[in-house]
C-alpha cells in the first residue's frame, strides 16, 4: 500500500493503452450510472440493481464457459433479469421477496457455469469483483453504443418517467403510460448494470449505480441538480478507483467503492448540519439548500 | 349557434363489476362552473365514477364524455387533485418540480425548451396557492395540508375546464380544509372550471356545493342540497330511518352508523397503478 501516492509510476502506467481504454470504460459508465442513479434511488430499485447484477454475473459466467465475449453474456443475463424482474415482481408488496428468489437462483447457477469453465480462475473471480484492465477494445465498442442507446432513450422518457415515479396517481390521470414505463426503466437499467459488472463487478456494481445518487439525493431535492451531481459524484468514483489502484497494484473494485462511501459520508454530514442550522429560528423556515460542493 | 360543450355529460350509464351492479341509470350534466359533490358510503363507487371520468374504468352500459371528448389519457382540459398521501423525505422533488409535473410531466422528452416560460407559469400557480415561501423545500418535508395546496396548484396549472377531485381534504386538519377547498372554489369562481369533488364529508365545501350526488347501494339522488341532504330522502336512499340535522350550518346524518362508516377513507383511486 505504500505504493499508494508513487506517482512517477502512477503516471507512467496511465500512458498504457490497456489503462487509457479502461479510464474511457469507466468514464462512460460513470456518466450513465450517474444519470440513472436519482431515479433508480427515487423508485427504491437499489436491491434490484444487486439482483439484476448477480443475473449479470450468471450471464457473463454461461458466456465464459461457451467462449463469447463476456460482455454480450452479462449484457443479456443483465436483460433477462430485468424483465423477469418486471414481470414477476409488478406489486410493490411481492418485489423484495421476488428479487431475492431469481438473484440467488442465479447466483447458484453462476456459480456452477463457472465451475465447469476450464480455464483461468482469474477470469472467474473478475466477473464477481471487476477487472476493467481485461476490457479491450470490443468491450469498449458494446459499452460505447449501449450507453449511447440508454441515455437516448432515458432523454425521451425522462419526464414522464420521473411523473410515474413520484406521483403515478395523477401520472396515470394525465395519460403517462406508468405501467409500460416500469419494464423499460428495469431494461435500461438491466443494460446498464451489465456494463459495471465488468469495472466493478457483479457485487459491487450497486456502489456506482446507487451510492452516488444516494449521495446527491440527501445535498439537494432538485432532480436536475441530484442528477448532476450523482454524474460527478459517480465519475470521481470510477475514475479515482481506478487511478489510485495503479500504482499499488491493488484491486479496483476497492478504491472504488471506497470513494463512492467516503462521498456519501460527506454528503450525510452535510445535510446533518444543514439540518441542524435549518431548525435554527433565526434562519429561513423553507431555505433552499444552497448547490453543494462536489465530493472530492 | 353550436353548443359549447359540457364538462361532463353522462347518458344512462352503469357501472358493474362481476355480478355487482355499483350503480344504473345514471344521467349526469355538470355545466360550466357548477360544483358538484359525490357522497354516499364506502364501496358505493364514487372513486370508480371518478375513475371513469379519468378514463381509468369503462362504463359497461351509457355514454360519457369529459369536455366533450370521450374519457381518455391525458385530457388537457382535466385537472385531477387525488387524496393526500405521505411522501418519501429523501425524494429528490421539491414543491415547484410537482407543480411542473402537472404542466407537462406527460410530454415526451426532457423538457429543456421553454424552460423560462415554464419557469413563470409555475411561479405563477404556485403564487395563486399561497405556496411560495415552501415551494422549493422537498415535497417529503411538507405537511399535508401544503402538499395539498401545492396539488391543487398542479392540478390548474394546465388551466383545466373540468377539475376533479377524490376526497383532497382528507386527513387535513381544519384550517387546510378550509384553505383547499377555497382555493378550488376560486378557480371555478374566476374560470368557469367545473368542480366534481367526491367526499365522504360535505360540511368543509357545504357553502360552495350546487348539487349533490349521493350514492348508496346503487341507487342515488342528484339535487341541491337541501333536496338531497334530508331525512326523508336519505332514509329512502338507505331503505333504513335515517336523520339529517342541521345545526349551525352544517349537515348531521345520524342513525346510519353501521352503513356510513365514513371516518375512514378506504380507498385509493391510483390502487391499481402499481
Amino acid at each position: 500500500m505504500d505504493k499508494l501516492f508513487d506517482f512517477e509510476l502512477t503516471a507512467k502506467l496511465l500512458g498504457i493503452d490497456f489503462v487509457q481504454t479502461a479510464l474511457l470504460a469507466a468514464a462512460v459508465l460513470g456518466l450513465v450510472a450517474g444519470v440513472l442513479g436519482p431515479l433508480i434511488v427515487m423508485r427504491r430499485m437499489s436491491f434490484a440493481v444487486h439482483g439484476t447484477a448477480e443475473l449479470a454475473f450468471t450471464g457473463a459466467a454461461a458466456a465464459l464457459l461457451i467462449g463469447i465475449g463476456v460482455s454480450y453474456g452479462a449484457l443479456a443475463g443483465a436483460v433477462i433479469a430485468a424483465l423477469l424482474l418486471g414481470l414477476l415482481g409488478g406489486r410493490e408488496s411481492d418485489r423484495d421477496s421476488v428479487i431475492g428468489v431469481i438473484l440467488s437462483f442465479g447466483l447458484g447457477l453462476g456459480v456452477l457455469l463457472l465451475w465447469y469453465y476450464p480455464g483461468r480462475a482469474s477470469n472467474k473471480f473478475g466477473i464477481l469483483v471487476g477487472q476493467i484492465v481485461a476490457v479491450d477494445s470490443t468491450d469498449v465498442t458494446v459499452l460505447v453504443v449501449s450507453s449511447v442507446v440508454v441515455l437516448a432513450v432515458l432523454a425521451l422518457i425522462y419526464r414522464p418517467l420521473l411523473f410515474a415515479t413520484v406521483d403515478p396517481a395523477v401520472a396515470t390521470a394525465r395519460g403517462v403510460p406508468v405501467r409500460m414505463l416500469s419494464p423499460l426503466f428495469a431494461v435500461l437499467v438491466g443494460i446498464a448494470t451489465a456494463l459495471g459488472v465488468q469495472i466493478v463487478g457483479a457485487l459491487l456494481v450497486v456502489a456506482l449505480m446507487v451510492t452516488p445518487a444516494a449521495a446527491a439525493a440527501r445535498v439537494t431535492a432538485s432532480p436536475w441538480k441530484a442528477t448532476v451531481l450523482a454524474v460527478v459524484f459517480a465519475e470521481v468514483a470510477a475514475l479515482g478507483g481506478i487511478v489510485l489502484s495503479l500504482a499499488p497494484g491493488a484491486p479496483v473494485s476497492f478504491f472504488v467503492t471506497a470513494i463512492s462511501f467516503l462521498i456519501y459520508l460527506v454528503c450525510r454530514s452535510i445535510a446533518y448540519f444543514r439540518g441542524r442550522t435549518r431548525r435554527d429560528p433565526v434562519s429561513e423556515p423553507a431555505a433552499l439548500p444552497s448547490p453543494a460542493a462536489p465530493g472530492r | 349557434m353550436s353548443q359549447p360543450s359540457l364538462p361532463v355529460e353522462i347518458k344512462e350509464a352503469a357501472l358493474r363489476f362481476g355480478d355487482r351492479t355499483l350503480w344504473s341509470g345514471l344521467d349526469l350534466e355538470v355545466e360550466p362552473g357548477e360544483f358538484l359533490a359525490v357522497l354516499g358510503p364506502n364501496g358505493s363507487g364514487k372513486t370508480s365514477l371518478l375513475r371513469v371520468l379519468l378514463g381509468l374504468n369503462s362504463l359497461s352500459e351509457g355514454k360519457v364524455s369529459v369536455v366533450g371528448r370521450p374519457p381518455g389519457r391525458g385530457n388537457n382540459k382535466v385537472g385531477y387533485i387525488p387524496q393526500q398521501r405521505a411522501m418519501d423525505e429523501a425524494l429528490t422533488l421539491r414543491g415547484t418540480d410537482l407543480v411542473g409535473l402537472g404542466l407537462d410531466g406527460h410530454h415526451w422528452g426532457v423538457g429543456l425548451r421553454g424552460i423560462g416560460a415554464r419557469r413563470r407559469k409555475v411561479a405563477d400557480a404556485v403564487a395563486s396557492v399561497g405556496a411560495e415561501s415552501y415551494a422549493t423545500s422537498p415535497v417529503g418535508r411538507l405537511s399535508g395540508g401544503e402538499q395539498q395546496r401545492l396539488r391543487v396548484a398542479q392540478a390548474l396549472i394546465g388551466e383545466p375546464e373540468l377539475l376533479l377531485c377524490d376526497e383532497p381534504l382528507a386527513s387535513l386538519d381544519l384550517t387546510h380544509q378550509r384553505i383547499v377547498s377555497e382555493l378550488i372554489d376560486k378557480r371555478r369562481g374566476e374560470a368557469e372550471t367545473a368542480v366534481l369533488f367526491v367526499t365522504h364529508e360535505i360540511n368543509p365545501i357545504l357553502s360552495y356545493v350546487d348539487r349533490v350526488l349521493y350514492l348508496v347501494n346503487g341507487q342515488f339522488r342528484i339535487g341541491k342540497p337541501d333536496e338531497v341532504m334530508n331525512s326523508a330522502t336519505l332514509s329512502e336512499l338507505y331503505g333504513a330511518k335515517i336523520e339529517v340535522i342541521k345545526v349551525g350550518g352544517q349537515i348531521h346524518v345520524a342513525g346510519t352508523q353501521s352503513a356510513l362508516c365514513e371516518d375512514q377513507v378506504h380507498h385509493h383511486a391510483d390502487e391499481r397503478v402499481h
